[in-house]
């Protein structure tokens, strides 16, 4: 997917072009650039919205530096006794024979292949359904929606004893491939591909004699890309935070994805003989959701544009 | 495949090109089959059927669906929930889009930190932000145990029982405030500047511009938005069930109807019973939503 | 799926236990407690699985497990175990539960408490093992545990480790505060008061309701709350033994005395090691969490034998402990079987003494090297000692729901109210016994 990255996309990349708009996001602005002036008052109420976001956070990193033993004995947010951030990080990454690595290499696994592959199909099916007729397309939508409806517990037993016949269960398909579904995903695509791919574009190809999947590559991909990204990081976050799928799908711990693994840590207080590591589920939160905030950080003006373009239509 | 067609061919097209559709489609539609479509379908299958440790499986008909319907602690788990959803989803979506109509007003310093901050949230899997919380909210360790020393107040617990659902909606609204404001946001930014213009020669205020312009102009996201939180109210699973270890006296195993779904299911093995529940949970859950998105649409029109 | 001459192996162990009588069968079986040698047709089919070699899933989540499978593979090298830790207690029998429903992709060998061993055992999702020469080895284990895997004719798992109940209390604080160790629960509520007007930060103990801890209560006062006949249970929890519970218990709730805090919760590792827990009533298994959980309080603690209900009895129960099993899907039970016998039973019982875990065999239980470690964590105690008494004084006849695991489950949706309301225990309990009576009969079992 990245080969058929088209060249706006590259220019506008982090760091440079300060905006990559659709073309429906293009007219606007003047409205407040003719009213410059900045609010305190504004800035101020806002403000306790970024603290009561932040505080939390602040927290996670806080409890980070401490020892399991200092823990509980100090204030929360405030830094206390010895300064264990790297040691506690370092006791993470190696306790219990390295296992947190293979829990992060899983949960890249599960990524790559579940949130690739979802944002894959639903690129496929959103461009299929916005740019071209065929039979039962009024119903997909509908179905679909209609089955993001269905509490995920319903179908878990169902789909765990399904999984279970074709043998996938405690393997990664087993996560992987209930993951390759997303309907909000269909849904972006859908509006984005209507909005962002014209027809004429389409036509003129066609009567070029292009063939449909050689159009879709080389007009329609390119055009659709800040889509894509935005599909690509819901779904990234969907397979990262990943849980409930999981807990029922996996018994072996080594084929564990971080939530689990974190959830795991946390319950073997609870076992006889078992040892508390309440700080390492700490520092191992705070190591899960730095890959996340840091690509969120990094990639931010490709998938808000896309979003916009997602979010005018209903 | 990409071999360019003959021209002589173009009469067909519309059916090919109809059949290349559906080509592009069928991959997703495929899975959705296997991973929505075949459990439902099996779900409903056995809800007609009882399994009992003594006598095996015998064929029920709907005596699953009678006893649901005169389940107090489905009713108990429902009523929860659409408290829940009366409550949270209204406090959550108005401050999102009080932040969102904030950003869009430029009238910010920092606007870029502060949505990114405000969207950081989101990043953080549910299993850590409610352990997260968990530890927060801790009386005697966590960080109403520092308020309470440090101001020499006594704050209410927030794990007792009749506070957990409000603690339970906080830690919801911090998950997804950002979530709602980066749709609303988003939708604010492609207004077209041409509505914008005419307000401006009608001599609109900024008050006047967001009830005239704004807020009829995103009322497609809001409607998204809400439906999506329509539903994740009506599952409301993970954050009480991560946090029942901690609180096991004010989270009962029937707290959410999926809550009840899970425990039915997974620990009292009433498989068929559990289906009953669930399929009649998502049926609400659609009748609500649709519902909702009827009325939302009528309004525009 | 198995080998015809296997099936032949083990229909003549099947007869062996059916047919003929159970003393028979031990005659045979008396030496094979120690080791080689077995006469019965099971126990030469186990060793035959041992030369062949194979692998076999194990799930547990005991920690001690870790070193028998590395002895144990040792020692047979064409064996190979695969150890899993898939969830503790609940968890895990929820994972069991699914596989057996599934079909497959179960384990050979599972980790059950004893609480959750009727359940599985009356699911038929366990194998008996009595088709392996299993029951010779009644005398090898201490009368409590055994009676929990000795269930209905048949003998489902072996015991693997076993939790008779002691008071663990802290020294510095009784020291601090001048109390005495208790010696009935009326002195331990007396303590209790004595604790907490003197210092409000500190409690006797904690408790926000669970079910393991007040069904051991319960059997210790020598209530019997559950009886089971076959298909046939019942549930009262106003007997005189439930009653002696109650009454005194829910003077410690009404007034405050225990600390609100969750066992197994970082509060409570933390309320152990700073003074705010002053007790622990619960089972054997409990000295490797000390030390592993509440490493800075090392010194501070004692063990104590459990408060009686009236003075002058010994009366003690087990809480917690558990099992291994066979399950009924594994296509090499044979094997599987053999690792039972060598971490229950075998060499792999003083790799988990040594790693902490309190065991269930009376040879151990009665020898002098294990009843005269002195423990450093308890300033020295022999506390095995204690541990060894309790186990002999656990109240006989105690039995468990066969759908224990659900029960359990919902016992703080019931219970748990007299913790945060003002419900009382014994409502509570009555809600309880009817939300599982009301279980039982759905699932087909007659209540009354």
């Amino acid at each position: 997917m990245t080969a058929t990255t088209p060249a706006p996309t590259k220019t506008s990349g982090p760091g440079r072009s300060p905006r990559l708009r659709t073309a429906s996001s293009r007219p606007r602005r003047a409205y407040s650039v003719d009213r410059p002036r900045r609010s305190r008052t504004l800035t101020a109420l806002s403000s306790l919205i970024v603290l009561y976001t932040l505080v939390p956070l602040a927290w996670l990193v806080v409890s980070a530096t401490k020892t399991q033993a200092n823990l509980l004995g100090s204030p929360g947010l405030w830094f206390s006794g010895r300064f264990a951030l790297w040691d506690n990080i370092s006791q993470t990454l190696t306790y219990d024979h390295h296992v947190f690595l293979r829990w992060l290499l899983n949960t890249l696994l599960y990524v790559v292949l579940g949130a690739g592959g979802a944002t894959l199909l639903a690129v496929l099916a959103g461009y299929g359904l916005a740019k071209f007729d065929f039979r039962g397309k009024k119903t997909v939508f509908a179905v679909v929606i209609g089955a993001v409806a269905v509490p995920a517990t319903a179908l878990a037993v169902p789909t765990f004893l399904m999984f279970s016949t074709m043998g996938l269960t405690n393997t990664p398909w087993a996560v992987i491939i209930p993951s390759l579904v997303s309907p909000f995903g269909l849904y972006l695509m859908w509006v984005f591909a209507s909005e962002a791919v014209p027809a004429e574009l389409l036509e003129a190809a066609r009567v070029d004699g292009s063939g449909e999947v050689r159009t879709f590559f080389t007009i329609a991909l390119p055009l659709l890309s800040p889509g894509i990204v935005t599909v690509l990081l819901f779904t990234v976050v969907a397979t990262w935070n990943n849980y409930f799928l999981p807990l029922i799908m996996i018994k072996d711990p080594n084929w564990y994805p971080l939530t689990l693994g974190l959830n795991a840590w946390n319950a073997q207080a609870a076992t006889a003989g078992g040892q508390p590591v309440f700080n390492l589920v700490i520092t191992g939160s705070l190591l899960t959701i730095v890959p996340l905030v840091a690509a969120f950080l990094l990639l931010q003006r490709y998938w808000q544009s896309g979003l916009a373009a997602g979010s005018v239509k209903e | 495949m990409t071999v360019a067609d003959p021209p002589a061919r173009s009469r067909p097209r519309r059916s090919a090109r109809g059949w290349a559709g559906f080509g592009f489609t069928a991959p997703f539609l495929a899975v959705f089959a296997l991973v929505f479509l075949a459990p439902i379908a099996y779900s409903i299958y056995l809800s007609l059927f009882q399994d009992r440790l003594i006598g095996g499986t015998t064929f029920v008909g709907i005596a699953n669906y009678r006893q649901a319907i005169a389940d107090p602690q489905f009713w108990d788990g429902l009523g929860r929930v659409a408290l829940f959803l009366a409550v949270q989803v209204p406090v959550m979506l108005g401050i999102a889009l009080l932040v969102a109509l904030a950003l869009d007003s430029g009238r910010l310093y920092g606007r870029d930190f502060f949505r990114i901050t405000v969207f950081l949230p989101y990043a953080v899997p549910a299993v850590v932000a409610t352990l997260m919380w968990g530890f927060m909210y801790g009386t005697r360790f966590g960080l109403v145990a520092d308020l309470n020393h440090a101001f020499g107040v006594t704050l209410p617990d927030p794990l007792s029982p009749h506070l957990i659902l409000a603690s339970i909606g906080n830690i919801v609204t911090w998950e997804f405030i950002g979530y709602n404001m980066l749709i609303f946001y988003s939708a604010l930014r492609v207004i077209p500047h041409s509505l914008y213009e005419a307000a401006a020669i009608d001599g609109a205020g900024q008050w006047r511009i967001v009830a005239a312009v704004k807020l009829p102009a995103i009322r497609g996201a809001v409607v998204i938005a809400t439906i999506f939180s329509i539903i994740g109210s009506f599952q409301l699973f993970n954050e009480p069930s991560i946090l029942r270890p901690l609180v096991p006296d004010s989270v009962t195993t029937s707290y959410t109807p999926n809550l009840y779904t899970y425990s039915l299911a997974f620990s009292g093995q009433q498989e068929d019973y559990a289906a009953t529940v669930a399929i009649i949970m998502g049926v609400l859950t659609m009748i609500v939503a649709y519902a909702f998105q009827l009325r939302g649409m009528r309004k525009e029109a | 799926m198995h080998v015809p001459a296997r099936r032949v192996v083990r229909g003549l162990g099947l007869l062996c236990a059916a047919a003929l009588s159970l003393t028979a069968c031990s005659s045979s079986g008396s030496t094979a407690a120690s080791g080689s040698g077995d006469a019965s047709a099971g126990a030469s089919a186990v060793q035959a699985a041992l030369a062949k070699g194979g692998t076999i899933t194990v799930w547990a989540w005991e920690p001690t497990l870790k070193q028998v499978v590395t002895d144990f593979e040792a020692k047979y090298p064409k064996v190979h175990v695969n150890l899993v830790n898939a969830g503790t207690g609940d968890k895990q029998y929820t994972a069991l539960q699914n596989a057996v429903s599934a079909g497959s992709g179960g384990p050979d060998v599972a980790q059950i408490e004893y609480y959750a061993l009727g359940q599985f055992a009356l699911g038929k999702s366990v194998q008996d093992l009595t088709q392996f020469g299993a029951a010779s080895l009644n005398g090898t284990f201490s009368p409590g545990p055994w009676s929990s895997v000795d269930i209905a004719g048949g003998v489902y798992a072996l015991p693997m480790d076993s939790g008779p109940m002691a008071l663990f209390y802290n020294k510095k604080v009784f020291d601090q505060y001048k109390l005495t160790v208790p010696s009935t629960w009326a002195e331990y509520l007396d303590d209790a008061r004595k604790l907490h007007a003197a210092n409000p930060n500190a409690y006797i103990t904690n408790d926000t309701g669970d079910a393991g801890f007040t069904t051991s209560l319960i059997w210790q006062a020598g209530g019997h709350p559950y009886k089971v006949d076959g298909t046939k249970v019942s549930v009262d929890f106003s007997d005189a033994g439930s009653t002696a519970f109650t009454s005194t218990w829910q003077q410690l709730v009404s007034g405050k005395l225990v600390a609100p805090i969750n066992s197994w919760s970082d509060q409570w590792y933390k309320g152990l090691g700073d003074g705010t827990i002053a007790t622990l009533a619960t089972g054997a298994w409990m000295p490797a969490n000390f030390v592993s959980g509440v490493p800075g309080a090392s010194g501070d603690w004692r063990v104590a034998p459990l408060p009686q209900w009236q003075a002058g009895q010994n009366a003690s129960a087990e809480n917690g402990g558990s099992s291994l099993a066979v399950m009924k899907a594994s296509a090499n039970q044979d094997l599987a079987y053999a690792f039972l016998k060598f971490a229950d039973a075998g060499p792999g019982v003083q790799d988990r003494i040594k790693g902490g875990a309190f065991p269930a065999t009376t040879a151990d239980l009665n020898s002098p090297a294990f009843l005269n470690t002195a423990f450093p964590y308890f300033g020295g105690q022999q506390a095995n000692q204690i541990f060894a008494q309790s186990a002999k004084n656990v109240v006989k006849g105690w039995q468990y729901l066969p759908f224990q695991v659900y029960a359990n489950s919902i016992f703080n949706d019931n219970v748990g109210k007299a913790y945060v309301s003002s419900t009382t225990l014994a409502q509570g309990l009555k809600n309880w016994q009817d939300a599982s009576l009301r279980y039982g009969s759905q699932q087909g079992f007659t209540t009354g």
